[in-house]
């Protein structure tokens, strides 16, 4: 999961990171009033920054500056309800402002390639730092993290020597980092980043922006932690499928998928676009794996979800029956749209193999269902699927066109 | 002949009393695989039945992992246990001098995973998943949740991110069959990569030509593309899913997510095929080049 500033910085601060007062706020008359608790403490202006888990925020306007409380609550308005790379905002972070003398930059995360944790620092920050990392990679210094040890006094003090800060920044900046591998350590975090880490005109080392994304699989030992994920931008079909432990991912085409295994599944999803160029440019409508284990009642969740998407056209099963007998799955598709009766109106193509494969396919023709096709591999149910995605397009482009000509002629 | 497991591995199941690790151990002992102890502190002492085709057989139950290996010499552990418990039941194994845990259980902190790698690595001990389906060498052993009917024996050697991709694959040739098929799991962290089982399979005699099952997310593939190029002299054939996943999404998988610009599929794909390796677009496709290549 990953984590807005605000929420960062709640945890920076719980772990003695040094960071900048600020409140959340989602309408701009508690901007307003946030930016006059702010200013009245001393603060000589404020920072009005949308809360987005994405990056280009300043560029897209999402940072301003408000030098009073009027000012505040107007730059508030004018972000919140802006989209930036398709997030829209809906929390503004007012925090204090900060005299900044330099901007550096430090990011601790999972070392995938390596099966470690790793450390990577530069005196200069603030900007992209994967195009810093590009353009000058001797300017980010990368230094392996043993995560039994983590970083201890000796750890930090290699780190910014490494990175080439002077004796009296570096001598600051070791504590923050030792207090940022206890935020990663202790929260479970699998990044955490400060871009930038500031030094202030009176010399004074500040976390002025993170970012932290935190480990699901060790959510049961963070209790409480739910209430850090985002309800407002999920998305209501992953929402239900999550409820149920299954994984359901919204993509932007219409051909609905449902499969066993988030790898056969990912593997169906690119068979369809590959399928989908060949008619009219359709694609999937979304990622979902039902597991391993598709019982009737989880193939009728899952294609209640599917189908009942309004952008979904049609529908593609794509089953390998490993663990799984294809008999169980065919009982569940045939469970499911009974169970859905009228809703289900979509045409659905099912290809079914391995496990018992033969004896599935006899319980799906015996029960034929009008919506339901039989594919007999899977490269060829990806086609019919987005045969019968492009021709529903192509109906309603068609309609479209007729009427519109009907309007003309009238 | 094989990797990593073979017809004399003697297997212990940590976490068989619960409902998966029983229903798994099941399969296991009907694939014929020599699973010799189960552990469980709270039923020590006890044996649990397992009715087969063939009739019953009996398992003990032992109450650590080391008495287990001192009682039967068992020398691979497989892991049931729930994420929570995972860690302690990977370093009991590890510290009882185990050679080969694999372990089932999904849902494992990365945290965790990265000690546990840390520490087997020390001790010289392989580590196959967490969050895989296990590892097979048909005819003679199974280990995990791999359907053991699928196939049989063969020439060829498979290495798999996913699952089902894997039970596809050996689906798809099961008339040439398989000398080894290792899931190594689909976490951002995994004790066994790509490149860990092409070096065994080049090692192995038996296996004429792997097929090597990629996703996004990582570098991993790309690494096993650069060791391909220097150190295999097989034919290797590549699938690798997850060219149409959003970037910052997880797909199923743990490790399974675009990062900005890297671990994208078509990167793996291009690094793979700059070494000279033969990428299928799609499953069945791949199976065809692999077919096709064995035969030439």
């Amino acid at each position: 999961m990953d984590l807005f500033e605000h929420q960062a910085r709640d945890l920076f601060a719980e772990h003695g990171v040094p960071v900048l007062a600020g409140v959340v706020a989602t309408t701009a008359a508690q901007a307003r009033a946030a930016a006059e608790r702010l200013l009245g403490a001393g603060s000589p202006l404020v920072v009005a920054k949308a809360q987005v888990k994405t990056g280009g925020r300043g560029k897209a306007g999402g940072v301003r500056l408000a030098r009073s409380a009027e000012e505040a609550e107007q730059a508030a308005g004018q972000i919140l309800g802006m989209d930036i790379k398709g997030h829209t905002v809906r929390r503004v972070l007012v925090a204090a402002g900060a005299d900044v003398a330099a901007e550096h930059y430090v990011s601790l995360l999972l070392d995938r390639a390596e099966r470690r944790c790793l450390a990577m620092c530069s005196v200069e920050g603030g900007m992209d730092i994967e195009r810093l990392a590009v353009e000058r990679p001797e300017a980010l210094v990368k230094v392996p993290v043993d995560p039994r040890v983590g970083i201890d006094e000796a750890k930090a003090v290699q780190i910014v020597a490494a990175a080439g800060f002077d004796a009296e920044t570096g001598a600051k900046i070791v504590p923050v980092l030792m207090r940022l591998w206890e935020v990663y350590r202790d929260e479970d975090a699998t990044l955490v980043e400060v871009n930038p880490l500031v030094t202030t005109t009176d010399g004074a080392i500040l976390a002025l922006d993170g970012k932290v994304t935190l480990d699901d699989n060790a959510a049961f030992r963070h209790p409480g932690r739910e209430a850090l994920a985002d309800t407002d931008a999920a998305d209501p079909r992953e929402a239900r499928a999550k409820a149920q432990g299954l994984s359901y991912v919204r993509l932007s085409g219409e051909v609905g998928i449902i499969g066993n295994g988030a790898g056969l599944v990912m593997s169906t999803l690119d068979v369809v676009a590959a399928a989908g160029e060949r008619h009219g440019g359709v694609s999937p409508a979304n990622f979902f794996d039902i597991g391993g284990g598709a019982s009737a009642e989880v193939m009728a969740a899952g294609l209640e979800i599917v189908l009942g998407d309004p952008r979904v056209v049609c529908g593609f099963v794509n089953v390998f029956g490993g663990i799984t007998a294809c008999d169980e799955v065919a009982h569940g598709i045939v469970a499911a749209l009974g169970v859905l009766g009228d809703q289900a109106t979509k045409p659905l193509v099912v290809r079914l193999d391995g496990n018992a494969v033969d004896e599935g396919r006899r319980i799906l023709r015996e029960a034929a269902l009008p919506m339901v096709t039989l594919a007999e591999t899977m490269d060829g149910g990806a086609e019919q699927a987005a045969a019968l995605a492009g021709a529903a397009r192509g109906l309603t482009g068609a309609a479209r066109t007729l009427s519109g000509a009907a309007g003309e002629g009238a | 002949m094989s990797i990593f497991l073979h017809r004399g591995s003697t297997v212990v199941v940590q976490g068989m009393t619960g409902s998966e690790g029983t229903k798994h151990t099941a399969r296991m002992l009907a694939a014929g695989t020599r699973v010799v102890a189960g552990v469980n502190p709270r039923k020590a002492g006890t044996t649990q039945t397992f009715s087969l085709g063939t009739g019953a057989v009996e398992v003990p139950v032992l109450g650590t992992v080391a008495e287990a290996v001192s009682a039967t010499g068992a020398d691979v552990s497989v892991v049931f246990v729930p994420p929570a418990f995972a860690k302690g039941a990977i370093i009991e194994a590890i510290d009882a001098g185990v050679p080969l845990v694999v372990v089932i259980t999904e849902g494992v902190p990365v945290a965790d995973t990265l000690e546990c790698f840390a520490r087997a690595a020390e001790a010289g001990v392989r580590l196959v998943g967490p969050n895989c389906p296990g590892v097979i060498t048909p005819g003679e052993s199974n280990v995990g949740i791999i359907p053991a009917a699928i196939t049989g024996p063969g020439p060829v050697g498979l290495v798999s991110k996913s699952g089902t991709l894997t039970y596809q694959m050996m689906f798809e040739l099961r008339d040439l069959g398989f000398t080894t098929c290792v899931g190594i799991g689909g976490d951002p962290i995994v004790g066994t990569t790509h490149t860990d089982a092409l070096a065994a399979f080049e090692a192995d005699p038996a296996t004429e030509l792997v097929v090597m099952i990629g996703e996004i997310g990582g570098d991993a593939e790309e690494r096993a593309a650069r060791f391909i190029e220097t150190s295999v002299t097989k034919p290797v054939v590549a699938y690798v899913a997850g060219f149409t996943a959003p970037e910052g999404k997880t797909m199923g998988h743990a490790g399974a997510i675009v990062s900005g610009s890297s671990g994208t599929a078509q990167a793996k794909k291009e690094a793979l095929e700059a070494a000279g390796v033969t990428v299928g677009r799609t499953p069945s496709e791949t199976a065809a080049l692999a077919r096709a290549l064995l035969a030439g």
